[in-house]
């Protein structure tokens, strides 16, 4: 097993193929660079977003004493 | 007790923890086949005698739509479960495997069209395979969307899961798509039955490839199962300290 590539250059064109596979492995790579960091940031901001909440309600239920229960 | 482990698989939180300490490995054994799968698929598998170099797309458009299909499989029998059973787990799995699968099918259809053009000369052909994966995009992007046309979450997810039910139907029709009618697409390359028509120079990285999807798909699943998990299950003990912990 080699590389089946005399130069870079070589490999780069792909003999007239490169625009079709580098394509396609470009847009593979944002794929699934995407399925791995969206769902990682929503979870991350999503608890971020209970914490302030969480947060807002104490504070109102501090300075509010006789309304809030 | 042989079916606790069923049980316990069933518990949010139990999956949350336990996944917690899975994620580094799998992301390791992911990492590690998909890039010697990457690098010997676009250097080292020598160029096939009649598509050239354009034909190191497959190596991407098989794996893709191995779990394209997979995932399928994977949201429609979590639906059931969920349906059956109701089983809380089990249909937070079926909501995350949607957006998965509607990346990865789209992934198919473009390194497909791609491909399509060095190969048959056009992007498009409006073939039986081509059309039943397009099918499949939309049956995803239906259990999408069924999942937020609802205010209530039960009544999302028994509507999703009879989509995603009713929706099996076409995965067959994907799978004999090339033999039933007459296609551009050539027919399947691995076969169960008998022996691949692929020589094994090319064989191998395609194995690692599709094992690579597989590992890379179980990870991305458990990233959206989590944040299902979180949302739905914020009420509780246990998500109130992970929020009290958030930074």
């Amino acid at each position: 097993m080699s590389f089946q590539f005399a130069s870079l250059a070589e490999f780069w064109t792909m003999a007239g193929h490169g625009p079709y596979v580098w394509a396609c492995y470009g847009v593979a790579f944002i794929v699934l660079a995407y399925l791995l960091i969206a769902p990682r940031r929503a979870h991350r901001q999503y608890l971020k977003q209970q914490r302030v909440l969480k947060v807002a309600s104490e504070n109102l239920s501090k300075a509010k004493p006789s309304q809030a229960k | 007790m042989a079916w606790q482990w069923f049980y316990r698989m069933g518990s949010p939180r139990w999956f949350y923890e336990k996944t917690d300490r899975w994620i580094p490995w799998l992301a390791l054994v992911t990492a590690l086949l998909l890039g010697t799968g990457f690098v010997w698929a676009l250097g080292f598998a020598p160029a096939d005698a009649k598509q050239g170099n354009s034909y190191r797309i497959m190596y991407l458009h098989v794996p893709a739509a191995f779990l394209a299909l997979a995932g399928y499989y994977v949201m429609a029998i979590a639906g059931a479960i969920g349906l059956i059973w109701k089983m809380k787990l089990s249909d937070m799995v079926m909501k995350a495997a949607a957006p998965i699968g509607a990346a990865l099918t789209f992934l198919v259809l473009v390194t497909g069209a791609i491909w399509g053009k060095p190969t048959w000369g056009t992007w498009w052909v409006w073939d039986a395979r081509n059309t039943s994966m397009l099918l499949l995009l939309f049956l995803y992007l239906g259990v999408m969307a069924l999942q937020n046309a609802y205010q209530h979450q039960g009544t999302a997810d028994r509507a999703s899961a009879i989509l995603a039910l009713v929706g099996t139907v076409n995965i067959p029709i994907i799978y004999k798509s090339v033999d039933w009618w007459y296609t551009l697409h050539q027919p399947a390359t691995l076969k169960l039955t008998s022996e691949s028509t692929i020589h094994v120079s090319m064989l191998y990285p395609l194995f690692i490839m599709i094992a690579g999807f597989y590992c890379f798909y179980a990870l991305v699943l458990i990233f959206y199962t989590r944040l299902e998990i979180v949302q739905r299950e914020r009420r509780t003990q246990w998500v109130s300290a992970l929020v009290e912990g958030a930074k």
